[in-house]
Formats: C-alpha cells, structure tokens, sequence
C-alpha cells in the first residue's frame, strides 16, 4: 500500500535494523531448512514473504531484495524498475515521471539511505542487471542459503 | 581537427595508447580540447539521404554526433542504422542505447553490430518512459538500467565476454558514455549517480538541458570533492529556446528538463524571441567553458539545428579548431 510503503521509508532506520536482526534469526535455521529441502520450503516462504514485504513495500518479489541498499524504498515500484539511482526524468516536486501522481521511488530511497547508517555509501554500490528468473522466489530463503554456505 | 594518422573516411584511426577506442572523440578528448558534440534526430524515413543531410548541418562545428534512440520514446529510424551510415563517410556518431525498447540480448547484439559498423562512442541511457511518446500502448523494457548497462557493454569490452559469461572472439573497441541531469531531484544524489556511473564504466558524460549555471556550480563542486576529475570528461548539454513559449512547454512535457523563471522572463521579454534563444545559449556555452572540470558542449538545438553552426561559431569555443568532416580539404579523400 503506497502510504505504509511512504510510511515505511520514514522508519527505514528501524526497519533496516529489525531486518538485520531477523536475518541472523533466519540463519540459526539454516539446518532445519536444509533438512525439510530449501525446495520444499519455497513457495509457503515466498507466500508470506510476499504479504509481509507486499504490505510493508509493495514488494514485486523481484527475488533479489536490496532494501537495505535502497532505503527501504523497493526500486522495483519505479516504473522503469532502475535498481541504480533515480533516472533524469525526476520531477520539480519530487514525483515520478511515468507516474505524476506518485513520489519518486528513489527520491523516497535516498531519504531513506540517510536515515541508515552507511546507506548512502550502500546506494553507491553499482547493482547488477537482475535476474529475471528469481521472480516470484523468496529473497529470504536465497540469503539464508548463501550466507550458509549451501549450494 | 586533422590526426597525422587520419585514414580514409570510414576507417578507424589507430587506437593509441592509453585510448579504449579508435575514434575521434575519445583523441579530440584526451587531447585535452574543448570538445562540441550534437545530436542529430534521426528521421521518419528509410531515406538514408535523409540522414546525411542532418549530418552536414554540422560540417565543422561537432566532433561527434549522437543519434539518439527512440528520444522521449517516439519512433524513429534507430540509432544503430544512423551511426552505421554516418560511419560510412567517416563521421563519429553516439550511439545512444536506450533499455526502454530492448533486452540484454537485444542489446548486447546491438554493441557488437554497432561497433562492427565503425561506431566508436556509446552512450548507455535508461529511456525515456513509454508514456511520453507516440506509443503509449507499447510495453516498457527495462530489463536493464543505464548502470547495469554500462557495467555489461564494459564487460563486452574489456572481459570480452557477455552477461552470461559466453566468450566473445572480438571486442568491441569503444568509448563508453552516459549521461546526467544535474538539475533533477535529489540534487545532493546527482553527483553521487555520476560516481556510480563511472564505477560501471563510464568514460564521458553528457548531460541534459542545464539553464541553471549556479545549480551546475554546485555539482560540478560535489563532482570534484568525489574524486571525480580526471576520471570522466563532463560535457554539459545546452540548447538554444525558440521561445518563452517553447520553454514553458519543454519544461512541463519534456521529462527532466528545468528551466529557471528569470530566463523564460529574459526570452518573453525580448522582440526576435528565438534570436534571444540562441544569444542566451551563447553565453551559457561561454559560463560553462569557466566551470573547472567541465571537458565540453552537447549541443541540443531539436528542430533548430542549422543553428547550432553559428552558436558554437559565436561562443568561440572551437578557439579557431575545425573539427574533421567528409569533404574537408584537408581531408584524405582516397
């Protein structure tokens, strides 16, 4: 919903350590996940990592999540989905420019990124083309799996 | 501009050391002159004559010519088709890559085919939305971003290999832009995106519309406190307004562009508007120049092209410096 999405970005800072947290959460179960089968877990994660992130981003399950990196402002709202920065086309009062009506994404990221800390250093990282075949998957199990080593 | 090492038109010139391309601008550049680029709209034709008789408005006055791709997504002869013919007579075309229209397979074909052509410069845009063009129907693209983009054509380049991580048996040798709006919103991310884009690959930079000369201070300040000079060749897009009535319009339809209050008043308030247009285009030209860090003019004049020879005459820019064109009599014709 696009005003817990604004309100969201407002509490990027809380959100962003909550996110942490949970993360090193979800890595204690790396094991239990394993055993179940990652692929087994899959589409119930994705189901409730979809509503949760759906509600509090509007998350489009890109699959390849960057929030942290983003101010908590889902870069996959803006219609040209740029996972880079704010395209040229950013209007006087801050709106987008396929959508007037809507605040840019990327100007709600970057005042998110200052809100965190180190998250304009984080916004200059260059982020690679992403991979379309990740759609629709769960960018919480995908970490959880890296950070364990899992193949 | 004429190289002791100047091949027949359509020919690359030798890369030299330290250089990514064989063309032009890269040399004109490096060399540390003040480079003038413009942009050529490529036609609603399949009339290739069409094309050389927007290129020849230029003769002498631009040391390279982007052909832009689709700009605020109308349909137009593509840009890959310009740059290929203008290599022919051995001009140095841009080659501006949009992601609005194609994929990375689309894409990345396209930098190989351009380069095959003779195309030295590519600069890797985002695009503009669907919705500002003559096909609003059509679907967006955007399966990569100007960054990404950058990031995969140096990749080609230097790697010599796709985004897959396929081998390529030749790379394409080039010199790879992007651009900018120093004028857009956030202004304190603006310089951040150029660093960005650099980290990615990019080599020069051209810039849209700047009317705002205290605004572009301030990031060419932030540009220079980033480590930045040196690093990039910035050169900064300017353009003559036909009319205050021009201007208003661009300002509310044309995605990015900003013009200050203080110049569409200036341009209201004069008797021949256009020539008013071109005079204040003139000495934006002459301000920039002063601005440290600023390597060069884009150029935009849009449906007003023949007066791009007679600004860049009067701004002085060139300092007496004929950029190379076909024909020249200097040139070497056989």
């Amino acid at each position: 919903m696009y005003a817990v999405r604004l309100w969201s970005v407002r509490r990027a800072r809380g959100l962003n350590s909550f996110y942490r947290g949970f993360e090193a959460f979800l890595l204690r179960f790396h094991r239990l996940f394993a055993a179940i089968g990652y692929d087994r877990l899959e589409r119930p994660v994705a189901f409730v990592e979809k509503n949760v992130k759906g509600l509090l981003f509007d998350c489009r399950m890109c699959g390849q999540c960057v929030l942290s990196s983003t101010g908590m402002s889902c870069p996959m709202n803006c219609p040209k989905t740029l996972r880079n920065g704010p395209c040229g086309g950013v209007r006087a009062n801050g709106h987008c420019e396929v959508k007037p009506e809507m605040k840019c994404v990327w100007v709600e990221a970057f005042r998110g990124s200052q809100r965190i800390d180190g998250g304009v250093e984080a916004m200059s990282q260059v982020q690679f083309a992403v991979d379309q075949r990740q759609q629709g998957r769960s960018s919480w199990l995908r970490v959880v799996r890296e950070k364990s080593g899992a193949p | 501009m004429r190289f002791d090492d100047e091949p027949v038109p359509g020919y690359p010139l030798p890369i030299l050391p330290g250089h990514t391309s064989p063309g032009r601008l890269e040399r004109v550049l490096r060399a540390g002159a003040f480079a003038v680029t413009t942009e050529l709209a490529p036609p609603d034709s399949a009339d290739p004559e069409e094309v050389y008789k927007r290129a020849r408005v230029f003769d002498g006055y631009a040391d390279a010519i982007n052909a832009t791709d689709g700009s605020g997504a109308n349909c137009h002869m593509s840009s890959l088709a310009v740059c290929a013919l203008l290599t022919r007579v051995g001009y140095a075309p841009v080659m501006q890559i949009s992601c609005r229209d194609k994929n990375r397979i689309a894409i990345q074909g396209d930098i190989l085919g351009g380069a095959a052509m003779g195309v030295c410069n590519m600069l890797c845009l985002t695009g503009d939305g669907v919705q500002a063009g003559d096909h609003p129907q059509a679907k967006p693209v955007f399966d990569l971003d100007c960054v990404s983009l950058l990031e995969i054509a140096r990749g080609l380049r230097d790697e010599h290999r796709f985004q897959s991580g396929r081998k390529i048996t030749y790379a394409p040798r080039v010199f790879l832009g992007a651009a900018e709006n120093p004028s857009a919103l956030p202004h304190e991310w603006r310089a951040r995106r150029l660093a960005k884009k650099v980290a990615a690959g990019a080599q020069f930079i051209q810039t849209q519309y700047c009317y705002d000369i205290p605004l572009l201070r301030s990031f060419m300040q932030q540009v220079e406190a980033l480590g930045l000079f040196g690093k990039v060749f910035i050169l900064i897009g300017v353009g003559p307004l036909r009319s205050a009535k021009t201007a208003e319009w661009m300002r509310a339809n044309v995605p990015g562009m900003h013009v200050p209050d203080a110049l569409i008043a200036r341009l209201a308030g004069a008797k021949d508007q256009a020539r008013e247009g071109r005079e204040i285009c003139v000495e934006l030209i002459q301000e920039v120049r002063e601005i440290p860090g600023i390597s060069g003019v884009h150029v935009m004049a849009y449906r007003q092209e023949e007066s791009v020879a007679e600004i860049i005459d009067r701004s002085g820019v060139l300092r007496g410096r004929v950029p190379w064109h076909p024909g020249r009599a200097d040139a070497k014709t056989s």
